[in-house]
């Protein structure tokens, strides 16, 4: 895609950060293909292949749409009360345009219940396309950079 | 707080209870460490998990630093990460493959035998100084059971074998998965910290009682997917049959009429029809190599196992060794992986590891909320001096089978507890 410049990508990946830090989850759903994956591979073995390697999460559109179901339930404990995130996205790079690859790096911040700020830093790869006009996920990956997931505890909200 | 006033069993009066100073009380911990993690078999790792001379792989265990390895002949090793000069740990690399084990503060380098090979400047030594005696370090016992890798601190301590006592039955009905009788680590790992006492996932790692409550957006999730949930027969809270058994010298498990999706071999929609041909494949080569019955048994039952005190093998979505190391009264480390039969086939492989996620890990639909239970029992425990015993007796007044959702199996696990704790 020679007509995305870095900007349009930019605004996009932070308007899917302010609809996943307020919670809007079905927003958020829309912004992805119908094929989309979300990955969050296990911290030991950043480059890897879900077929072969244990993950911490790889999902499929139905799992996603499953875990957005959980997430909005009260009865999903880890996240009720939820997570309060921030995440800060930065160094956005256009690696590929065809297809689109992109890769940020980012800092979460999450709050829950009275418990001390946990930091999830890494990066993320997002494969995007075109469609109806505007930009949409196809895949996108959060690597953290932590050996392991450690004091993080769990990723049960949407990294 | 002296440890024999922690487990109150009197069962003739149906009582079993806990005082919660257990699950905080910072000395009680420490006296843990020395009368339970010093003195029981230990889980270090799978043997799969080093394959040729020179792979290692760090970790802690106890608190000490280990180094899993092959030595030059291939013979799997267990060496205390330390250097014989001032202490360093020699390898600091997560995993690998080395010719050599290289101190980098002066220099002293080991083989891969463990011997002292190499010390900078050895002539300043005085000349009692022996380079043959000043090999890294090995735990005082170091014994496996099919793969599994286990240390004990205790040179006393009784076989490996012996102390497994019949939950070797268990491990080798999960090892039945495989037409070899040979798993292997999946390449992967789950490593997060819990902020509770590490008794606290023992209980929860093979107490059913909690699956419908804390569990309840994950049994949606199942039965929105096709998975037929039934409901409970009268006097059962579960959708199937399911035991909890105490197996002796604190092991426990359950032992459940399987109504989830296993990868050996119960096929559920989730794991979608191109898997559907592969399972009925699998399920076929059990009947043959196991006969029907014992087939029925690994694939249409499931079971958490606790091997006493802090590993469980869970064989229910997958098969999951986890395993946790306490680091303080509130908090301990978790480490888990997925096991498979080395033989398994890509796809077959797939909808293990697929299935793996919809329940277990970090990000998965079900262990987050169960370390969530935990956090929330050891925030609530600080009242522990106001509020001292829980109790820990359903099932205590039945004759007969004691089910997956009463609490003979927990009991077991704090009778054996407690028996080491007094122990002199």
């Amino acid at each position: 895609m020679n007509d995305v410049a870095r900007a349009e990508v930019e605004d996009f990946l932070y308007h899917e950060a302010a609809l996943l830090d307020a919670w809007r989850l079905d927003e958020w759903l829309a912004l992805l293909t119908d094929d989309a994956t979300y990955r969050v591979p296990s911290n030991d073995q950043p480059e890897s292949d879900p077929k072969a390697a244990l993950f911490t999460i790889a999902d499929d559109m139905r799992r996603m749409r499953a875990r957005v179901a959980r997430l909005k339930d009260p009865h999903a404990h880890a996240e009720s009360p939820r997570s309060r995130t921030r995440r800060l996205i930065s160094n956005v790079r256009i690696v590929e345009r065809a297809p689109l690859r992109v890769e940020a790096n980012f800092v979460v911040y999450r709050y829950r219940g009275n418990e001390d700020v946990r930091t999830y830093v890494g990066r993320y790869r997002y494969t995007l396309v075109r469609q109806d006009g505007g930009l949409r996920i196809k895949a996108r990956e959060a690597i953290l950079d932590a050996m392991e997931l450690a004091s993080l505890g769990t990723v049960s909200f949407i990294l | 707080m002296s440890a024999s006033r922690i487990v109150l069993n009197e069962p003739q009066q149906h009582r079993f209870e806990i005082n919660r100073a257990a699950l905080v009380d910072a000395a009680i911990f420490r006296e843990e460490q020395e009368r339970i993690f010093e003195r029981c078999w230990l889980y270090v790792g799978h043997e799969s998990e080093v394959r040729a001379p020179g792979d290692f792989r760090t970790r802690t265990v106890c608190g000490r630093p280990l180094i899993l390895c092959r030595d030059s002949r291939n013979e799997l090793r267990v060496f205390l990460n330390t250097c014989r000069h001032r202490g360093t740990v020699v390898c600091r690399e997560a995993q690998g493959n080395a010719e050599r084990y290289t101190c980098f503060y002066h220099g002293w380098t080991y083989d891969r035998d463990g011997r002292l090979y190499a010390v900078p400047g050895q002539s300043a030594y005085p000349p009692n100084f022996d380079r043959t005696e000043l090999g890294l370090k090995e735990p005082p016992r170091v014994e496996a059971y099919r793969g599994f890798v286990f240390l004990n601190f205790d040179a006393n301590a009784v076989p490996l074998r012996e102390y497994l006592g019949s939950a070797v039955e268990y491990i080798d009905l999960v090892l039945d998965q495989s037409p070899s009788g040979r798993m292997e680590m999946i390449h992967g790992t789950q490593e997060y910290d819990i902020r509770a006492n590490w008794k606290l996932l023992v209980e929860n790692s093979y107490d059913d009682y909690h699956l419908l409550t804390t569990h309840a957006t994950w049994l949606d999730y199942l039965k929105s997917s096709g998975v037929e949930v039934k409901r409970p027969e009268k006097g059962h809270m579960l959708p199937s049959h399911g035991l909890g058994k105490d197996l002796g010298n604190g092991h426990g498990t359950t032992d459940n009429v399987n109504f989830r999706g296993r990868p050996v071999a119960a096929w559920i929609p989730i794991y979608g029809d191109a898997a559907k041909p592969e399972l009925e494949r699998i399920r076929a080569e059990l009947v043959q190599r196991l006969g029907p019955e014992r087939a029925k048994r690994v694939a249409d039952t499931n079971r958490n196992l606790l091997i006493f005190p802090n590993l469980v093998l869970l064989d229910g979505s997958s098969v999951s060794v986890r395993s946790f190391q306490p680091l303080a009264p509130d908090r301990m480390r978790v480490r888990a992986g997925a096991l498979g039969p080395v033989e398994e086939t890509p796809l077959a492989r797939q909808v293990r590891l697929d299935s793996f996620l919809t329940f277990y890990g970090p990000g998965g639909f079900a262990t987050p909320d169960d370390i969530a239970a935990l956090e929330a029992v050891q925030e609530g425990l600080g009242a522990y001096k106001e509020v001292q015993w829980s109790p820990l007796t359903r099932g205590m007044a039945k004759q007969g089978e004691q089910l997956n959702t009463d609490e003979a199996h927990l009991r077991a696990f704090w009778i054996q507890w407690d028996k080491l704790m007094r122990a002199a």
